[in-house]
């Protein structure tokens, strides 16, 4: 593999360790290596949010990050953050609002929306919509979306 | 839309950065946050050899008042400088364009350095930095270089850096007052047009993004003594490139009703 670098990284709390070609960006890595499949790929170009990822408690465009710059983060997706039962309340409320729209957005989705859920404040429904505003995609609309987040961020103590 | 195949080094001190950047010439590039650079590796518009990625690099994420004004280091993030409350203090103008720039995810990466550096003329930074004429502090092998915004925007996505230079950081000079106002097609997508806005006792600034090849002061706009005035004096000041959706007139039209809004608040 050209210009390979040695990088370690800790995923989900598992340390790994592998040599990754620099020009391979965060998002591919999770997917190809490491099978972590639900961080999706929409745009590749910072777009669509369907990447969205944790780095180091911060949501980023797992896209817009080369796995190399990941060397020494901790990295946290989909899986990590529904496994631990994090995003167990936002999960709940978008399967009773039936907060889906295609669905390819879904898990770039609660990630945005927890990053949120975790600044403990209450939002108005534009708040909402302007910190999911990197994540639209194809459709429109989003209010089941919105709804769902309202609901849990309302009902935070 | 996979990136080209490139080296990458990630260097621990500016003395090394600099042997990077010398001994690759035209073939490295610097990487700080990556929001705009990796979008244009990962769609080929750019194939370079080797990115040196500046991040290890101590020293360039302060954010430091002092009496003229705020020096922000080039890695200091767009997040960064959105919660901050130093720049809400000292440079209000940086705090109130940051919440335009991207999404939350891109502005958790994105950098001020990366943006003046890029001179993105449909960037918000260039444009702040232009309102207050700040100051850019330039580093090399041969020591320190500082040029003023006016100096620094040569043309499109063309600044003052040589190759081999790093943008340390930028300071920005107190002012009055300031205002930022942006219209865009969509919340946190790329300005149609936008101003920066500042005033020092009787004497105002208005420096527009997404109007020309670099981010433009309004000299004559600038001058004027009333808003009608100021509005007329922006054809002569302004002759923004048409995009895909808006004709150089409607721009034009757009720059006016911003100054318009602006000029109500300084």
């Amino acid at each position: 593999m050209e210009h390979a670098v040695e990088t370690t990284l800790t995923v989900n709390g598992t340390r790994v360790s592998r040599r990754i070609a620099p020009r391979q960006h965060l998002v591919d890595f999770l997917r190809d290596e490491l099978g972590l499949t639900g961080s999706h790929i929409g745009c590749e170009h910072g777009v669509c949010g369907a990447c969205t990822v944790r780095v180091n408690g911060e949501i980023v465009r797992g896209c817009l990050m080369l796995a190399v710059q990941a060397n020494g983060c901790r990295v946290d997706t989909i899986e990590g953050l529904s496994d631990s039962g994090e995003l167990k309340a936002l999960q709940k409320a978008f399967h009773e609002k039936n907060a889906l729209q295609c669905g390819f957005c879904t898990p770039g989705m609660l990630m945005a929306a927890q990053d949120l859920v975790l600044q403990k404040k209450k939002c108005s429904r534009e708040e909402i919509r302007s910190h999911i505003s990197g994540n639209y995609c194809r459709c429109t609309g989003y209010q089941a979306i919105v709804d769902a987040i309202e609901q849990v961020l309302n009902g935070q103590s | 839309m996979k990136a080209p195949s490139f080296a990458y080094a990630r260097p621990g001190t500016l003395a090394e950065a600099f042997d990077l950047l010398e001994s690759h010439g035209e073939g490295a590039r610097i990487l700080a946050g990556g929001q705009s650079l990796i979008p244009s590796l990962n769609m080929r518009l750019s194939s370079p050899e080797l990115l040196v990625d500046i991040t290890g690099i101590p020293g360039l994420s302060k954010i430091e008042a002092s009496a003229t004004g705020l020096r922000i280091g080039a890695l200091v993030t767009h997040a960064q400088i959105e919660k901050s409350p130093d720049v809400r203090k000292h440079a209000p103008l940086l705090a109130q364009a940051a919440p335009h720039i991207a999404h939350p995810a891109i502005r958790n990466r994105g950098t001020l350095g990366g943006s003046l550096a890029l001179a993105d003329p449909a960037a918000e930074y260039p444009a702040c930095a232009l309102a207050v004429n700040a100051t850019f502090i330039l580093l090399s092998k041969k020591g320190e270089r500082r040029v003023k915004a006016t100096e620094f925007f040569k043309g499109l996505f063309e600044t003052d850096l040589k190759s081999a230079e790093i943008l340390a950081a930028a300071e920005f000079p107190a002012v009055d007052n300031s205002a930022f106002v942006e219209l865009a097609r969509r919340h946190g997508d790329y300005a149609i047009v936008g101003l920066a806005a500042v005033r020092t006792g009787s004497q105002k600034r208005f420096a527009f993004l997404g109007a020309g090849a670099t981010p433009v002061l309004a000299v004559n706009a600038s001058k004027a003594s009333s808003v009608e005035e100021a509005r007329q004096a922006l054809e002569k000041d302004l002759d923004p490139p048409a995009d895909l959706y808006h004709s150089s007139p409607t721009k034009l039209h757009l720059a006016g009703v911003l100054l318009e809004r602006a000029w109500s608040t300084l």
